[in-house]
């Protein structure tokens, strides 16, 4: 029986593809390791190799048909001694269907864009299941202002962009940011724009340009330093503590070290326990920093150019899974957002609901099952986690007299445990329950598809840690 | 201290069993891979997923020269290295898969697996790590007294982390067992190596240490292994250790769904073509009348049969059974 060749998945992410050229035809004999065909996903084209022997037998795809199902039967290779009338009928499509962690899809990373850091053209730029965030009256947004749909990621590369083009003193530097055009296409087309003089490819090894970085903020510049996932700035953290982010203090006021460190942070898809972790805790418990985790497009650009115009050491933690995701962004020419000033998300009554970074949409979501239950709950983006806007928080709680702590690392030390510390000394009267945490399970993230949608909160957890401070 | 560059091309001695032997091993390494990157297409694999194919000579010459009880340690491009220390295809499928048959139960993935039994110690996702480790496990065979040497594999990118430095200080200053084999093949992601390396000849990158460095051409396997020897022997003899310099290449993109615009599909066939570790060695059976089309044939059947087999088991295998998650963060302290 002749094999049969599938349409490949080319990166998690992708469903379907254009069959864009063959590079074989019908009698051609194979071997493993030769490329049979060219496909194009949103924004790669990559190359389909055999890792079969044999003679072609029979193309099912044409050239250039597009939307051709991954799994499908493209090609039939006839096996030694075989002819045309061992072509088998192609067998049905085998791709298993995309992996949808949970139920309604809401924590279903295939539809999330990005999902692959060291290498991903495909840019998605699809909405998930988060909720769309009306901006819209937001105080630091004028009112009337026209909005334009923005990815994550555009609007980070917006914001480098423009403070680039405002001061000549701001510099990118970090792994593959330049001709790769980011790992994660965060820095996409800053190269062409600004050359390789400001925007700058290091070899691996954070520890050293980190601290590059943090002696060119000395010497007077203001570099942003991208880290490819914020698991990689374990190797530069002591610069980024003992170095930046001490020694305006240590010299009595005299050195500046004005700063970024950026990058994603937290739990990619599959990816393993050394790549999937969440620094929020770490970096939120030092002074001499500024610690920034924006949820949507707005926010990202907003804070991101507040951070570059900061005269500190800021860390700024991004999103991967946030990355494809598209809200709105105001356009304005010069767009910020003041950095130590929580948002609220959705006003409600009767619980409140406080997180950051991704878990706001995982709040916001439960929030809307909750309202159905008739809870009506008050989410918190805390937006900023050093400085911490306890003020806001309290103000909530004084409203709503529970709370729910939501974020995606360990529980222990974590930013749910200073919210609690927080809303029980100074707001202690005010509580009928005692707060509660939803966070990682207290283990390194595993591989596995079933452990990991077990070890990571989503809008369930905190749908279930609202209920129970609302005793319902 | 001597260091230099690979010496001109000279045919090798071996033996019939020994290079059918080598060209086995490195067949199952690269037809194990070429699955995993089908089952990655399937999306039956996921997250990042590293594949070996072209480097194949390296970790097989490499392995042929050490003994029983040396150890091997490397980054997150681990699939070949645990298949050479005899790791089972499908133990290693079934760990990219994450099911329960996996080395590691599930819990690790593609970039870390071990075998304590085999003397593999990671599957290391940071780059660089595994050179301090396998200094490390140098120490405790000097410590221990145990004649073993201790082999570290590393890229051409991770030979730019700081930590492979304070490793080279130590290692010959102690005069560590452990063999630092830089597998250089070109590229860091879509970085090369001019692009990021000041001194692009690694194996030199020892010379303020004292350490000695040669350069090998890393798709010969006859080559490799005789490098390789020399180095373990001169580790186990308690010089300290020697740096191996590997120019080697890799055909598929540095993670599955990278599309390679860093370099042509010419540079790419070229290697193929001229170059590939197999094809290589196939071409010298052949000529010593040691292996025939047919033989070939049949040595390629086993192995796709072991090979389908792993893949068979990597999707039958269940997933781990959840009370696994709260399993193995610490052990319990022995009375
Ligand atoms: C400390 C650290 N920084 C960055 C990364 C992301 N990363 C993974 S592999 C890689 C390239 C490594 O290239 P090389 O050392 O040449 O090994 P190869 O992949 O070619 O085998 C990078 C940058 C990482 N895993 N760890
Ligand atoms: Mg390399």
């Amino acid at each position: 029986m002749s094999i049969d060749i599938q349409m490949p998945a080319l990166s998690p992410t992708m469903e379907e593809g254009t069959l864009s050229k063959w590079l074989v035809k019908v009698g051609d004999t194979i071997s493993s390791g030769d490329i049979l065909a060219e496909i194009e996903t949103d924004k790669a084209t990559m190359e389909v190799e055999s890792i079969d022997e044999g003679v072609v037998g029979k193309i099912l795809i044409e050239e250039g048909a597009q939307n051709v199902k991954v799994g499908e039967v493209i090609l039939q290779l006839l096996e030694d001694g075989e002819t045309e009338a061992d072509l088998g009928t192609p067998a049905a499509s085998s791709a298993p269907e995309a992996s949808s962690q949970s139920e309604d899809g809401s924590d279903n990373p295939g539809t999330t864009g990005i999902r692959h850091p060291e290498n991903d053209d495909a840019d998605t730029d699809k909405t998930s299941g988060m909720p769309q965030v009306k901006v819209a009256n937001d105080p630091d947004i004028p009112t009337n202002i026209k909005m334009v749909e923005t990815t994550v990621r555009d609007a980070l590369r917006d914001a480098m962009a423009e403070e680039m083009r405002r001061d000549e003193k701001v510099f990118v530097m970090g792994e593959e940011v330049a001709q790769y055009q980011g790992a994660y296409k965060v820095t996409r087309e800053l190269l062409q724009e600004f050359g390789d003089k400001r925007v700058v490819d290091t070899p691996i090894t954070e520890h050293g340009f980190a601290g590059i970085g943090v002696g060119a903020a000395m010497g007077g510049l203001r570099p942003i330093v991208e880290f490819m996932t914020w698991n990689f700035a374990m190797q530069a953290i002591d610069h980024i503590i003992n170095s930046a982010a001490k020694t305006l203090y240590m010299s009595g006021g005299q050195m500046r070290c004005p700063i970024v460190f950026r990058g994603p942070n937290g739990a990619a898809s599959r990816v393993g326990a050394q790549h999937s972790h969440d620094y929020s805790s770490w970096y939120a418990n030092v002074p001499g920093l500024k610690v920034v985790a924006p949820y949507d497009s707005a926010d990202a650009k907003g804070l991101l150019k507040a951070a570059i115009r900061d005269p500190n050491p800021v860390v700024f933690l991004e999103h991967e899974l946030m990355y494809g995701n598209t809200f709105d962004v105001p356009d304005m020419d010069d767009f910020l957002i003041p950095i130590g000033k929580a948002k609220v998300r959705r006003e409600g009554a009767d619980v409140t609901i406080v997180a950051h970074s991704r878990m706001v949409g995982f709040s916001l979501e439960a929030a809307e099952r909750l309202a159905q239950d008739g809870i009506d709950a008050e989410v918190i983006d805390l937006r900023t986690i050093r400085p911490l806007d306890t003020e806001t928080v309290l103000k909530s709680v004084r409203k709503t007299n529970r709370i729910v702590c939501a974020e995606e690392g360990w529980g222990q030390s974590g930013i749910g445990a200073e919210i609690s510390a927080v809303v029980t000394s100074q707001a202690f009267d005010y509580l009928d329950a005692p707060p509660a945490r939803v966070h990682q399970k207290d283990v390194p993230l595993p591989y596995a598809a079933n452990l990991e949608a077990l070890s990571l909160p989503n809008a369930d957890d905190v749908y279930e840690a609202a209920k129970k401070v609302c005793y319902k | 201290m001597a260091t230099k560059k690979a010496s001109a091309k000279k045919q090798l001695k071996t033996s019939k069993s020994e290079l059918l032997q080598l060209y086995r091993d490195m067949l199952l390494i690269r037809r194990f891979e070429e699955k995993a990157g089908q089952l990655y297409g399937m999306g039956l694999i996921a997250g990042f997923c590293h594949l070996y194919i072209g480097q194949e000579a390296v970790v097989v010459g490499m392995r042929a020269a050490m003994k029983d009880g040396d150890q091997m340690i490397t980054g997150y491009r681990d699939h070949g290295h645990m298949l050479a220390c005899g790791m089972e295809a499908r133990g290693v499928m079934a760990e990219l898969t994450g099911r329960e048959g996996g080395y590691s139960r599930g819990k690790g993935g593609s970039m870390h697996m071990f075998s304590t039994d085999k003397k593999f110690y990671g599957g290391h996702g940071i780059v660089g790590a595994q050179v301090p480790l396998g200094a490390g496990l140098g120490f405790a065979n000097k410590y221990l007294e145990n004649g073993a040497v201790s082999t570290a594999y590393f890229g051409d990118g991770a030979a730019n982390q700081g930590q492979v430095y304070e490793t080279f200080n130590m290692a010959e200053l102690w005069d560590l067992p452990v063999v630092f084999v830089i597998e250089n093949n070109q590229y860091a992601m879509g970085t090369s190596v001019a692009r990021a390396s000041a001194q692009t000849e690694l194996y030199k990158r020892g010379i303020s240490f004292g350490i000695e460095g040669h350069q090998i051409d890393g798709m010969d396997v006859l080559a490799v292994k005789e490098a390789g020897a020399t180095a373990l022997k001169h580790a186990r003899d308690g010089n300290g250790p020697m740096i191996l310099e590997m120019k080697t290449y890799r055909y598929r993109g540095h993670s599955m769904s990278d599309p390679a615009k860093y370099r042509t599909r010419d540079e790419v066939n070229e290697v193929r073509h001229d170059r590939d570790p197999l094809d290589a060695v196939k071409a010298r059976l052949e000529k010593e009348g040691w292996a025939d089309t047919d033989s070939l044939k049949a040595m390629d059947k086993e192995i796709k049969a072991i090979v389908a087999d792993s893949a068979e088991f990597a999707q039958t295998s269940p997933e781990p059974d959840p009370s696994e998650l709260w399993t193995d963060v610490l052990l319990p302290v022995e009375a």
